[in-house]
């Protein structure tokens, strides 16, 4: 953001302009400790996810998380999913995407000012500047200052902590794909996968250069998120207000002593811009560079302190609320500002679909059976005058053990069945397919109709575990054979 | 870069300072916030790549080709590069099935599973147009899918016959036979041609005897028996296809059966050596016999003709 005097009248406006470096300064109270401890819980998750263990018996990797692409398995805790089960994943994202609107509605951009990763890594390479550059006025020092070789070292030191944290940060995204002590050990010893060094190349970089360097731009300028945030806020959101009502018109105690009317409460110590993370002014009013931090609350209340008014001048606000208070009207319950119909209905979807997701959960098989049927051709005449069809059978066992399954085909009288592996000699009425722990068997199968039962009609395949554990599953599908028996066709060989 | 004189004298916000564009909408206004200066280097730095770029690729389109750039790049070697690499990659699998001998490949399940592969790929490119995608044949030309073969159906027999094809001259080893045209050469009488036909709709379990069944019969024997056999079970050395059975390669009613022994049919085959690898022919009879109709190797002698998926069916 390019502040320029306000009281300047008609100058050109450049088109381009520099960026003025935002170097916030320190700042205590209760939004910063709660920003320190979400920070902290984000961090411990993101680093410490991929080290929990999670015993699955032995045909399993035994990481709580992992995204096994290689596999095509995805482990959460006691949950696995195939690819053909996404849609819990998918679900989990509509969920969470449900999931801001509803934080959106409620609290405003909470996500912008607490949880984002952009927030909580420029978060920590601003607290870095300033345990080595000092405070804000010590850093703007430096920067002024000209490049002297102590700057220069000062410099390369801050460099090297950034890029120290930036490779933590891309190293540890690609213990999410493999087993994480493996993997560790392979990355030192040089013999993982390529794909892991270059992902923690890209990562690294991207963390270096978007949190040490681009910060604040990537909230203002990249990010779509706050231009679909403004879209969704209401009148009921919260945002960060300025109590423009209270504060202004601002002065410092000694112009409000020379001053013909009494000021407002705002001291225009400047403090709520010293502070804020994106630099910008809280005082001209909601802005798409607010994250809503609220560390201007922090400050400003403090300011306020120290002259002895009472806090709130800057603090979290619905625009409702502020038309009240601009009345003189008592500000509404939070109980009142959250049971508002947008919410519960944003709550009840997320909710749905959340509860939806447990009941697939529980209620999912374990084993399952698809069928493709052969279409080219689609049967085959025998010489003997039976007909074949093939099947391709995909059977999972999605189960951390081998189980053996009987396949059979009911509803189609005579029919016998035979296996790629098998002679056509060594056709029989049921097969036994074996299916290896966690995998998927699959099998060509072919059915042998004989003449007298060989027409076009529906049957079921099944295949039943030999352990005799859960119910056999089921598939229909369709046995094909030549029109009709007496009439003349031609049949090709 | 600033804005010239005409935009002197802007409405100032009040609040941000920053000046307004002029356009207003429903009394939204656009401010004029400058653009960060960054984003002009990130603009030059484009310009520059794509100067290196016109330079080092084909960039520039000319009268009939475009520039070819300092690299030398093209999509057409990109492709031939990317197929070399692959054929590369397959070297290995295709040397190995080179060296296993065909009927050896089936204790190798995942050797075999690339040779039923690379045949069904090299079967798409080459038997399609004959065979058809499913390999279900058409009129004249054999279904594979099934358990009736002309000249056998065994891995062995297979891979001979693709080497060297059916009737295809220029093949000292094709498999070769010809039926005549005893209708059309005067061999028999088109009244006989019917007599023989209805025998073989007889034989084949189509029409229920008859005098002229009868008649055919005797004619049969002396004319047809001495390849298709005295009961018109067929014999794959002279690739005399079984006339007792379900299947027609020309087709079995009275029409089809009077044109096939008036003017008989002689089907051809290219023979493949020469025209394919012997690895990609191997892989080809692999996935041929995968179809569901293979045989086993035949003992020691060349075996009876067996049909056990039809056995099995019985």
């Amino acid at each position: 953001m390019n502040m320029m005097d306000p009281n300047m009248t008609a100058a050109p406006a450049p088109l381009y302009a520099k960026r003025t470096a935002v170097l916030p300064k320190r700042v205590d109270g209760p939004f910063r400790r709660f920003k320190w401890l979400v920070m902290a819980v984000c961090l411990a998750v993101y680093w410490g996810t991929p080290w929990f263990r999670w015993d699955r018996g032995p045909h399993a990797p035994h990481q709580a998380v992992l995204i096994d692409l290689a596999h095509r398995r995805f482990y959460m805790f006691a949950i696995e999913i195939w690819p053909q089960e996404f849609y819990f994943v998918a679900g989990m994202l509509i969920m969470a995407g449900i999931g801001l609107f509803l934080v959106t509605s409620a609290v405003g951009r909470a996500w912008c000012g607490y949880a984002c990763p952009q927030t909580v890594w420029t978060d920590l390479y601003q607290h870095v500047d300033r345990l080595i550059d000092g405070d804000r006025n010590a850093q703007l020092r430096l920067n002024a200052a000209p490049w002297t070789p102590a700057k220069f070292a000062r410099r390369m030191f801050k460099w090297s902590v950034y890029l120290g944290i930036a490779f933590v940060t891309g190293g540890a995204w690609i213990f999410y794909f493999a087993d994480a002590p493996t993997l560790q050990r392979e990355f030192w010893t040089g013999t993982a996968a390529p794909v892991a060094y270059a992902s923690t190349g890209i990562l690294t970089f991207t963390t270096f250069w978007l949190g040490g360097f681009m910060r604040e731009q990537v909230c203002i300028y990249m990010c779509p998120w706050p231009r679909i945030q403004t879209a969704m806020l209401d009148e009921n959101s919260l945002t960060v207000t300025y109590k423009h009502w209270r504060g202004e018109p601002r002065g410092s105690l000694k112009e409000a002593k020379g001053a013909a009317n009494p000021l407002g409460d705002c001291i225009d110590c400047k403090q709520c811009v010293a502070v804020c993370p994106t630099g910008i002014d809280i005082r001209e009013g909601p802005q798409i560079g607010c994250i809503t931090c609220a560390l201007c609350v922090d400050a400003c209340d403090k300011a306020m302190a120290s002259v002895g008014r009472p806090r709130g001048l800057i603090d979290y606000c619905t625009l409702i609320d502020a038309e009240r208070e601009i009345k003189g009207e008592a500000v509404r319950p939070v109980r009142k500002v959250l049971l508002r119909p947008r919410l519960i209905a944003y709550f009840a979807v997320w909710g749905g679909i959340g509860l939806s997701l447990l009941f697939l959960l529980g209620a999912r098989e374990r084993l399952t059976l698809s069928v493709a049927r052969e279409r080219n051709p689609e049967f085959v005449q025998l010489s003997g005058g039976a007909v074949r069809n093939a099947f391709t059978l995909a059977l999972r066992n999605m189960e951390d053990r081998p189980r053996t399954l009987r396949i059979a085909a009911e509803g189609l009288p005579g029919a016998a069945l035979y296996t790629d592996d098998m002679a056509p000699g060594a056709a029989r009425a049921t097969i036994d397919v074996a299916v290896p722990a966690d995998s998927t068997a699959k099998v060509r199968l072919y059915a042998v109709v004989p003449a007298a039962h060989a027409r076009q009609q529906d049957f079921t395949l099944q295949a039943a575990p030999l352990d005799h554990e859960g119910r056999p599953v089921r598939r229909e599908t369709h046995f094909a054979a030549p029109e009709s028996e007496h009439e003349e066709h031609e049949e090709h060989e | 870069m600033t804005h010239d004189s005409s935009h002197h004298g802007k409405v100032i916000d009040h609040a941000t300072g920053t000046a307004k564009v002029g356009h207003e909408w429903d009394g939204i206004e656009e401010l004029d916030t400058p653009l960060p200066r960054w984003w002009l280097w990130t603009f030059y730095a484009s310009i520059a790549f794509a100067l290196v770029y016109v330079v080092l690729y084909p960039a520039i389109p000319m009268l009939h080709s475009a520039s070819t750039g300092t690299l030398g790049w093209t999509s057409r070697g990109a492709l031939a590069g990317d197929l070399a690499h692959e054929k590369a990659e397959h070297q290995a699998v295709r040397n190995a099935i080179a060296a296993t001998p065909i009927e050896a490949l089936a204790a190798n399940p995942s050797l075999q599973r690339a040779a039923i592969e690379g045949g069904r790929a090299a079967f798409k490119v080459n038997c399609v147009q004959c065979h058809g995608a499913g390999a279900a044949g058409a009129k004249g030309y054999p279904n594979l899918n099934d358990d009736d073969w002309l000249w056998g159906g065994d891995l062995d027999t297979i891979q001979q016959t693709l080497i060297n094809g059916i009737r295809y001259p220029g093949n000292d080893q094709t498999r070769s036979s010809l039926m005549p045209s005893f209708g059309r050469d005067g061999i028999l009488t088109a009244a006989q041609v019917q007599d023989v036909v209805s025998h073989v709709r007889v034989i084949s379990k189509q029409d229920p005897a008859s005098a002229a069944s009868a008649r055919g019969a005797v004619l049969f024997a002396n004319n047809c028996a001495v390849c298709h056999g005295a009961n018109g079970e067929g014999n794959r050395s002279v690739g005399a296809p079984r006339l007792s059975d379900k299947i027609w390669l020309y087709g079995g009613d009275r029409a089809a059966l009077t044109n096939t022994v008036t003017n008989a049919h002689a089907g051809v085959m290219p023979a493949w050596t020469g025209r394919l690898d012997p690895v990609t022919i191997k892989m080809l009879a692999v996935y041929v016999h995968s179809l569901g109709g293979g045989e086993a190797a035949p003992a020691p002698a060349p075996a009876a003709p067996a049909t056990p998926a039809a056995g099995a069916a019985q």
